[in-house]
């Protein structure tokens, strides 16, 4: 199988992916896959959406050498892709922007979204500001809460915000709600899914949405370096980001990925959000993945300090990049992310979001292993602005 | 022929309209299930939907989500679910059942494991929200060699082309999803029930039930004079939920809910 033709007609990736969702869907389902298909060829959708990207998210995004990261870790040579100075401060506005050109050329009047750190609710709410679409934004109430700045970002926007107080207040449980919207609202609506997971076409359209990232560190490698990465690092939660750095990469065997999951409070204590480390095949939101559930198939609670990795599936093109062996998912815990926060922020003058923390944790890990003329590009996925509160209150530090 | 045909059939040739009720299964507790299923046989059920608790009941309203969520208080399982169904053919060998749920619970424990239970407890029918017949080419023949009906929902946006496929993979009945939305919508717009009804029908002989939006006698009726047969779940979800602390009073208030429906789809012939 070649890998660059994933998914199949049918949204497969392997035995990962497809399309499980009810009835109702189906049909408006396959109308997005038609539409995508057509316009991701026609060049006057490409130069636009590339033209919002240039100017509007400002994109190129730096490939920086982190020197004296690098020289701290002692090995390989780290390099972080910036995606924390893209517009509203995540990779997540790659695919917003995207997405609502599709919308917009699908006549939808109204967008909506869930949303974990809110880093997704923010980029969605801002694209739909700029191009004059209603947007409502689906948030766990428990995230609503340690997400704050961005909850009132969205506000500021013009979104409207809505907590979702059933099953496990998470991100999780406000993917099930902006599908129980979307059903009832499907003729003038259009759902931006934030990740690469849901029904197809959603995680290819996400994927190729991000893909600018990957696309841009070969481009920025060779022109700085000379040459590829010998590593790629990237947080997974749904897994958005890491396939946008993976993805264009795949096709050179010599380059290693590494996706790195939420170990929470360790794997072994079952308090986590790692479904590739520790969990199994199965169906949740649309897709076929890896899922954490119990014994009897019901998916059960995560935990994560990063609300934005606090997710019981994860993309299936990341299960079958696991099954296949072309990345390695290994898993951090919170701990050894917040340390690397505080590492990354003292030493680079960059406060990560705790998300890519993660990735630059495990970077840690990795770097003294490797030699010194070696190169490991980190995504560094969005910044930290949002979590300042979430850390000052788990140091018990007052900021009011 | 199965168990859900012969009664179809039979209700057809005496030109009467199937009766639905859905509940979800250990709602409000597993020890309440089969007793609250004697109730709705009482009341007038031709067909009961039993529903298997999911923790992401992602086409479920409120209602049912909640419904879910005190069930899953009781950690009801799939297994659980087919020793209620068990339980209930002791005295009830008539009335078929359809467990109606999502695909994971299902995967977890295995499809074969899954269909030779149901079989060995009764069940007559299969029902998988989340199921597409895009993804379920091996999962249909698999269900029908145990003998089990695989029912599969339509929904307005449904084009014909759909219909065919699903038709062609759908034994037992076909349920018409009313409205674009959740289990326990409001809205009910019989016209174009109608006209979605007559198309569905250009392509399938399959009876087809109507649910969602059907929430009282009248409702009952509007789309008994149409549909083959109707199915209602919610309205009788949230009396559970009214009166979950007194469940003794449950029995008699879903028997004397359902039978006035039952007296409403028996007044049109």
């Amino acid at each position: 199988m070649i890998y660059e033709n994933l998914p199949d007609a049918r949204g497969h990736f392997g035995p990962y992916g497809g399309r499980f969702v009810a009835e109702t869907l189906m049909e408006p389902l396959r109308e997005l896959e038609a539409a995508y298909n057509m316009l991701k060829v026609d060049p006057a959708f490409r130069a636009e959406l590339d033209k919002d990207l240039a100017l509007y998210v400002g994109r190129p995004s730096p490939l920086y050498p982190a020197e004296r990261l690098t020289k701290k870790w002692g090995g390989a040579q780290i390099f972080l892709k910036r995606e924390d100075l893209n517009h509203t401060g995540a990779h997540k506005i790659n695919n917003t922007v995207g997405q609502a050109l599709l919308a917009k050329h699908l006549g939808k009047t109204r967008i909506i979204a869930e949303t974990g750190a809110g880093q997704h609710g923010v980029a969605s709410a801002t694209i739909a500001a700029r191009l004059g679409l209603k947007c409502v934004v689906y948030m766990g109430a428990d995230d609503v809460e340690r997400q704050s700045p961005n909850v009132y970002r969205m506000k500021l926007l013009g979104a409207e915000v809505i907590p979702v107080q059933s099953g496990t207040k998470t991100l999780k449980d406000a993917l099930n709600e902006a599908l129980r919207d979307w059903v009832t609202n499907v003729d003038d609506t259009f759902y931006v899914i934030g990740t690469v997971a849901g029904p197809h076409p959603y995680p290819m359209l996400v994927r190729d949405f991000n893909a600018v990232v990957g696309r841009e560190v070969i481009t920025q490698s060779q022109n700085q370096l000379g040459r590829l990465p010998d590593a790629l690092v990237a947080c997974v939660g749904g897994g958005s980001n890491a396939i946008g750095l993976f993805h264009p990469l795949i096709q050179y065997d010599e380059v290693k990925m590494y996706g790195v999951e939420a170990g929470g409070d360790g794997i072994e204590t079952g308090r986590h959000a790692a479904p590739l480390s520790a969990g199994k095949p199965g169906v949740l939101h649309g897709n076929r993945t890896y899922v954490m559930a119990d014994d009897n198939g019901q998916i059960i609670g995560t935990h994560s300090i990063s609300a934005g990795l606090d997710y019981p599936g994860v993309g299936p093109e990341h299960a079958w990049l696991k099954d296949i062996g072309r990345v390695n998912y290994v898993s951090v815990t919170d701990d050894e992310a917040l340390e690397a926060f505080h590492e990354l922020t003292r030493v680079e003058g960059i406060i990560p979001a705790l998300e890519p923390s993660h990735a630059i944790a495990y970077a840690k890990k990795l770097a003294p292993t490797m030699a010194k003329d070696q190169i490991i590009v980190v995504n560094l996925s969005g910044r930290g602005d949002k979590d300042i509160f979430t850390i000052a209150k788990r140091e018990g530090i007052s900021l009011l | 022929m199965s168990r859900i045909e012969s009664t179809l059939s039979a209700l057809k040739a005496r030109g009467a309209k199937a009766l639905i009720p859905f509940i979800t299964a250990g709602d409000p507790h597993p020890s309440h299930t089969v007793g609250l299923m004697h109730a709705l046989v009482a009341g007038g059920a031709d067909i009961i939907e039993l529903g298997v608790p999911f923790s992401d009941p992602m086409a479920d309203g409120p209602t049912i989500q909640l419904a879910c969520e005190r069930a899953l208080i009781h950690n009801t399982s799939l297994w659980n679910c087919c020793a209620m169904v068990a339980e209930f053919r002791k005295t009830d060998s008539r009335t078929p059942v359809v467990l109606m749920g999502y695909l994971n619970p299902i995967e977890t424990r295995g499809l074969d494991a899954f269909c030779t239970l149901a079989r060995e407890s009764g069940v007559d029918g299969v029902l998988i929200v989340d199921l597409a017949v895009e993804e379920a080419p091996e999962f249909a023949p698999k269900v029908r060699s145990f003998g089990l009906d695989l029912i599969f929902l339509l929904a307005p946006t449904s084009s014909d082309a759909r219909i065919e496929a699903i038709a062609r993979e759908a034994s037992g009945y076909l349920y018409y999803v009313s409205l674009k939305g959740v289990t326990g919508s409001a809205s009910l717009d019989i016209d174009s029930v109608t006209a979605k009804l007559e198309q569905i029908r250009r392509h399938t002989a399959l009876p087809v039930a109507v649910g969602f939006g059907i929430r009282d006698a009248e409702s009952a009726a509007k789309v008994g004079a149409v549909a083959d047969g109707v199915v209602v779940g919610s309205a009788l979800v949230s009396q559970i939920e009214k009166h979950q602390s007194t469940p003794e009073v449950l029995p008699d208030l879903l028997k004397s809910q359902l039978a006035q429906m039952r007296a409403a789809l028996d007044a049109l012939n």
